[in-house]
């Protein structure tokens, strides 16, 4: 049973923050574990799901669960300081308390992914949904073809999980291309918009799906360079942004047509966002 | 056979206060000028003349209720930590809610569908709903802005209604609708309703048939979906909108909320209170992107929404009853049929020009 089946779908459990990590200037990781041990040691999720952070007097806010289902220690979430939740959660430290309801919404088509190469493409903070299903297919690598991954960021300071990428870089089993907008002296990787990074990579369209994650913009032109790759629309896949509350697809706030981004989502291949009325 | 019962004007009022005995007695009372579901007491001055104000949802949801309630401390044994302590506030207040029109309780289905869909059940809605006794009040006099007819009600309907009162010579005709409704009449002190239920089956049906005989607004999503990209329509329409949202709140329907924390202290509470999806926050993002950012984007969702989304999601029911407040209140005289006839006429003669 999740906290979303349970009697009270807005009551949150309580999580203790374990660790808080500076990932760059205005975004911080939290990874937390529910109080009670047995919720803990129950709690399922699947790659892509979401959940309520709350800060009790200040509010709640949706972020993805980045951490992997196959590593249960803790939950981790990665959160961009932006607005007054954001605000007070990076104001947080280990020890203290927040509130959960987790998981919500849709997950990656992890299990059509099988026996796919899989290619990742992640903008800033873009890169957390995708943290989940990379962790998770590493984890169950012979499940999958060829991994690659193109991350980018606005400048080598802007990159998260800037301590795992070393080893993405180095790992045999996957390919690690790192792009910057604005580069220093020291970066080694590209320096350049991820599209066209994309487009020099040139991955197969062949048996693969594509996962991108960042800012609209960024997308926007990755499906561009991915159709022009020969991806179809139903090879790539996507995670979508609203304004949510209840999380659980009644408060009426994060509706396309008629999915709600919360219940229905934040998962959904192009094809599928092509089928919903104009109103990304 | 469902229990039928008589009760005349004369003791409708006391009979209603000898019932907040026992539990909250909602009803059309004067307040302050308007007519608005309250709780009944001896000083109430009740109006039955035609339909409330406001709504009558606000019984089984709120404007604002505390979702639960939470405590900082200091912990004893980490004095440089906090401890947090939470608590549901859980709805236990039995009550009767009576007058609502037949309109009203058509809402309440609308919430049902959302509310109480499988699994996913709001305890909060489902609790009120659940210690809620809904008595309608059928209609006698619609005004000009009713059009429950065209949206799949009438005048004497008793969707969402578990007691059914029937304005008859010198009082009411009182039948229960649900099981639930029979259980309660069965215990009241009212006296039979012998061959008056007949009277009122007539009452009824002259008030039915009176009622304007236009199209009907069910079975138009795709056509209202159709224009979608229309620009030219959606800012022609809602040119004049002040994004007040009074429609919203007053509508029967309308159902969308927003959740924020109050702390004074170390102690807090989480509230749900209504929102409006004609308000531009509506839907603003943290990034500063707005989905709709524009009143023509926003009026498009909510017609969407009561006339194409929500009957995609739920068999064809709109959410929308005709109770017409939205038209009654519009500070700007907007006028929902018009919207939707307009929405109609222009797809359907965009199908022709296509055929052409």
């Amino acid at each position: 049973m999740t906290s979303t089946d349970a009697t009270n779908l807005y009551l949150p459990d309580m999580a203790t923050i374990q660790e808080v990590i500076q990932e760059t200037s205005n975004i911080k990781t939290f990874r937390i574990t529910l109080n009670n041990p047995d919720a803990m040691r129950r709690f399922r999720f699947e790659p892509g799901q979401v959940g309520q952070l709350s800060v009790f007097g200040v509010g709640e806010s949706t972020f993805v669960i980045n951490s992997s289902p196959t590593r249960m220690d803790y939950l981790q979430f990665s959160v961009m300081r932006v607005g007054e939740i954001t605000e007070k959660l990076h104001k947080l430290r280990p020890g203290d308390q927040v509130g959960v309801r987790a998981p919500l919404g849709n997950c990656f088509p992890y299990e059509d992914m099988k026996g796919k190469d899989i290619v990742f493409v992640g903008g800033g903070i873009g890169m957390a949904p995708l943290r989940t299903l990379l962790l998770y297919m590493l984890d169950n690598r012979e499940d999958y073809g060829k991994i690659s991954l193109l991350y980018g960021a606005r400048s080598p300071s802007d990159m998260a999980f800037s301590y795992e990428l070393p080893e993405w870089l180095e790992r045999e089993d996957m390919t690690t291309e790192l792009t910057v907008d604005n580069g220093t002296p020291d970066w080694k990787h590209h320096v350049g918009l991820i599209p066209n990074v994309l487009k020099e990579m040139a991955p197969s369209a062949e048996n693969a799906f594509a996962v991108t994650c960042g800012p609209p913009i960024m997308i926007k032109f990755t499906i561009e360079a991915l159709h022009s790759l020969g991806f179809n629309d139903e090879q790539i896949v996507t995670t979508l942004e609203k304004r949510m509350k209840c999380g659980v697809g009644i408060c009426g706030r994060c509706n396309i047509g008629t999915k709600y981004v919360c219940k229905d989502g934040p998962v959904f291949t192009y094809a599928q966002l092509r089928q919903l009325p104009n109103e990304l | 056979m469902l229990t039928a019962r008589y009760i005349a004007n004369d003791k409708l009022l006391p009979w209603l206060l000898s019932l907040t005995e026992t539990r909250q007695v909602l009803a059309p009372v004067q307040v302050g000028g308007q007519t608005l579901f309250a709780p009944l007491d001896a000083d109430s001055r009740l109006d039955l003349k035609g339909l409330a104000d406001a709504s009558a949802k606000a019984a089984l949801l709120p404007r604002c209720e505390t979702l639960f309630e939470f405590h900082y401390s200091k912990s004893e044994g980490v004095p440089s930590r906090t401890e947090l302590e939470l608590r549901e506030t859980l709805p236990d207040q039995e009550t009767f809610l009576f007058g609502a029109r037949p309109c009203d309780a058509k809402g309440f289905t609308v919430f049902d569908r959302v509310y109480d869909a499988g699994t996913r059940r709001d305890i909060y809605y489902c609790s009120r709903r659940d210690k809620t006794l809904v008595a309608v009040l059928a209609c006698t006099d619609p005004a000009d802005t009713c059009f429950c007819n065209r949206v799949g009600g009438g005048p004497g309907e008793t969707d969402g209604a578990d007691i059914l009162f029937t304005p008859v010579k010198g009082g009411f005709v009182v039948e229960a609708v649900t099981e639930r409704g029979d259980a309660f009449l069965l215990e009241q002190p009212l006296v039979e309703a012998e061959d008056r239920t007949e009277e009122a089956r007539k009452v009824r049906e002259a008030v039915s048939d009176a009622m304007p005989d236009e199209a009907p607004l069910v079975g138009i999503q795709s056509k209202v979906l159709e224009l979608f990209d229309d620009k030219g329509f959606w800012e022609g329409i809602t040119s004049k909108c002040l994004s007040c949202g009074a429609c919203s709140y007053l509508c029967p329907t309308c159902y969308c909320f927003n959740m924020t924390d109050e702390i004074k202290g170390d102690d807090g509470v989480r509230i749900r209170t209504w929102d409006n999806c004609m308000s531009f926050q509506f839907t603003l993002e943290g990034s500063g992107h707005n989905p709709r950012d524009g009143k023509a984007q926003r009026m498009r969702n909510r017609i969407g929404h009561k006339f194409s989304y929500y009957p995609e999601l739920h068999d064809g029911n709109l959410a929308c009853v005709g109770c017409g407040r939205c038209i009654v209140h519009c500070p700007v005289s907007m006028d929902v049929r018009a919207i939707v006839d307009q929405a109609r006429d222009r797809a359907l003669a965009k199908e022709e020009h296509v055929n052409d």
